[in-house]
């Protein structure tokens, strides 16, 4: 965990840029959700009520330890499931109710990793961005092409074409999986744990490429992560969730508050304020902390 | 970048077709009398032309009434074993999959046999029959293969194969106790077998079922290369993965079941040729499926032809020729998957 510290100057490349003027482009509204075993039997795992909005050029982390929710409330962003109560709304329209055409031009999720058989090259696997958009065998038109070609350059890939995906290196392989989810031409941009199999200098690259499509293409990005330090560096809000409960919604300056990230974390944790307004965060030692 | 065009699609399907009339021509040729090539054209534009009644009378027995409906089965047989595997290769997320290494040409042989037994007389019973024991099986492996709610690829084949030697021993024990009844061969169930003809009532309902099995299947083409890349991002990306899903189960049940009461059990085929096809034009559904189609003729119409003529005057099971070339291959594949 030694990278909690790792906030060097160069990563803080952007001020959080609260977007201004723009509409609000996803509203969570007291949303939860209980996962049960059977239909009558109590449930295993709850959400509680989560609520916050986000707009374009926005860029959101859901933020907690393992089992806190954070994948339940990306799932309930992405329409997959609905809400028990509350809304989840992209652009005014209730996402669980989108058909799946619909959801899949509007809203791009990009997962960790499935492992994929008989593996495509990278080109083909950026053209099944564009499956949403067609009809019966999806033969991609011209425009399919160049729009696959154009989210490749965007990501810097567009070498890697002809290249099978399962000889891509992992930081290659996720900047392809980003493109397909780019050519999708969506207006939410959806990331579960991006940065879990990366080394930090690609962490740091990935997420630096994320706010600049959310600036360049109007996207409005989620991503779900644990990693404190990258999220304070780069989303301009921060949902924090523990246990099932959203603890905290903000901007990363608000929302860090040591004693608050100690109890979600279970880790002595130091917070500061950079001058930026973003909050740097740094693991205590605990030894260090009895020698004293 | 080289996507996939409509032009692309058509020749490669054409050059197939072609392949496939120059195997069909070898083996109307081939076999224990064996006829020239030019006499061979001549007389099939005797027919072409309506002349066919001056045909000599031993060419139209072994080349009309003989070699050409064998050939004409075997492009059936090959098209659907190749399809169907095709399918449950993209359905179970398992480049091994194959119609016959997952016991599902064993069930519905089973199936057929069992239907046959109950009503030995009436038209549809043996594909039918067929076809709920390849709906029956393929449903077992896959519960078998699921391990913690994931489907497993090991385990998976593993289940297909304890399926297939369960349903082979049931197999062994109907023909020996009901040894008496007309229910064909042994070798016929357990090998495949091309020789015997389909009766005339049943050809066009076959052709049929075959044409809309390979068709249903097609209309899922674009899914299913999303499926192979992983299923919650199909999901993602707007495939209706449950219909889909249905669709290809029930479609390579019924290619596989019309295969297995038409020819009995012929393995393999459904594991080599779609190999063989994405290693030459790459592994888009949405020209894999036809062209697995057209190679699982050629494949067939091969290996009937080797069959027929490798010991003449004897002739061994189609099924023979198929598992000598397609057990290396899955041994191939399956070091290749574990290393």
């Amino acid at each position: 965990m030694s990278w909690y510290g790792t906030s060097t100057e160069a990563i803080r490349s952007r001020e959080p840029s609260p977007p201004g003027g723009s509409t609000v482009r996803l509203t969570v509204e007291q949303a939860s959700y209980a996962y049960a075993v059977g239909a009558s039997s109590a449930p295993t795992f709850t959400l509680g009520a989560t609520s916050f909005q986000a707009h374009e050029r926005e860029m959101v982390a859901i933020l907690g330890p393992n089992a806190s929710g954070k994948s339940t409330l990306l799932n309930l962003i992405s329409g997959m499931i609905a809400p028990l109560s509350g809304r989840v709304e992209l652009d005014g329209q209730a996402t669980s109710r989108l058909d799946l055409r619909t959801r899949a031009q509007r809203i791009a999720m990009v997962h960790q990793e499935s492992p994929m058989i008989f593996p495509p090259t990278a080109g083909e696997f950026v053209l099944q961005g564009r499956y949403p958009y067609g009809r019966a065998l999806r033969l991609p038109t011209d425009s399919d092409v160049a729009i696959a070609r154009g989210a490749l350059a965007q990501l810097g890939v567009e070498h890697l074409v002809n290249r099978r995906m399962k000889e891509l290196s992992g930081g290659e392989r996720q900047r392809v999986i980003l493109a397909r989810a780019l050519a999708q031409q969506p207006r939410l941009l959806l990331l579960d744990e991006p940065t879990l199999h990366l080394d930090i200098g690609a962490q740091v690259e990935l997420l630096e490429r994320l706010r600049q499509l959310a600036e360049e293409n109007r996207y409005t990005v989620v991503v779900v992560t644990h990693e404190l330090a990258l999220a304070a560096e780069f989303a301009n809000q921060v949902v924090l969730l523990h246990q099932g409960r959203c603890l905290r919604v903000g901007p990363p300056g608000e929302v860090y508050r040591r004693e608050l990230l100690e109890q979600v974390f279970e880790a002595p944790l130091e917070v500061e304020m950079g001058p930026a307004g973003r909050p740097r965060v740094s693991v205590r030692a605990r030894r260090s902390e009895n020698a004293t | 970048m080289r996507p996939l065009t409509l032009r692309r699609l058509g020749w490669t399907c054409a050059a197939l077709a072609l392949v496939l009339l120059a195997c069909v021509v070898l083996a109307l040729k081939l076999g224990a009398v064996p006829i020239s090539v030019t006499d061979l054209v001549w007389n099939l534009a005797r027919v072409a032309i309506g002349q066919s009644d001056q045909l000599p009378t031993d060419y139209r027995l072994i080349v009309f009434e003989l070699r050409l409906p064998r050939i004409l089965l075997g492009i059936l047989v090959g098209a659907a074993l190749a399809v169907a595997g095709a399918s449950f290769q993209a359905l179970l997320r398992n480049p091994l999959a194959d119609p016959f290494v997952l016991g599902v040409s064993s069930g519905a042989a089973v199936g057929a046999i069992v239907a046959l037994i109950a009503a030995p007389r009436a038209v549809l019973v043996t594909p039918l029959g067929a076809f709920l024991g390849a709906m029956a099986t393929i449903a077992a492996v896959y519960f078998l293969g699921r391990r913690e709610g994931q489907l497993d690829s090991a385990t998976l084949l593993l289940g297909g194969v304890i399926c297939a030697s369960f349903l082979s021993a049931i197999i062994w024990f109907l023909m020996t106790t009901l040894a008496g009844r007309d229910l064909r061969g042994m070798p016929f169930w357990m090998m495949g077998d091309l020789s015997t003809p389909l009766p005339a009532g049943l050809r066009w309902i076959f052709t049929a079922g075959l044409l809309a099995g390979i068709g249903a299947i097609y209309t899922t083409a674009a899914d299913l290369n999303l499926l192979l890349t992983g299923e919650r991002e199909a999901i993602h990306l707007g495939v209706d993965v449950t219909r889909v899903k249905l669709v290809v189960y029930v479609s390579a049940s019924l290619l596989t079941a019309l295969a297995v009461s038409a020819s009995g059990a012929i393995g393999y085929v459904g594991l080599l040729v779609p190999h063989a096809i994405r290693w030459l034009f790459g592994s888009d559904y949405r020209l894999l499926i036809p062209a697995s189609a057209l190679g699982g003729a050629i494949a067939i119409v091969l290996a009937d032809t080797l069959a027929r003529t490798v010991v003449a005057p004897t002739e061994l099971p189609v099924g023979a020729m198929t598992a000598i070339a397609g057990a290396p291959l899955f041994i191939y594949l399956l070091r290749r998957r574990m290393q």
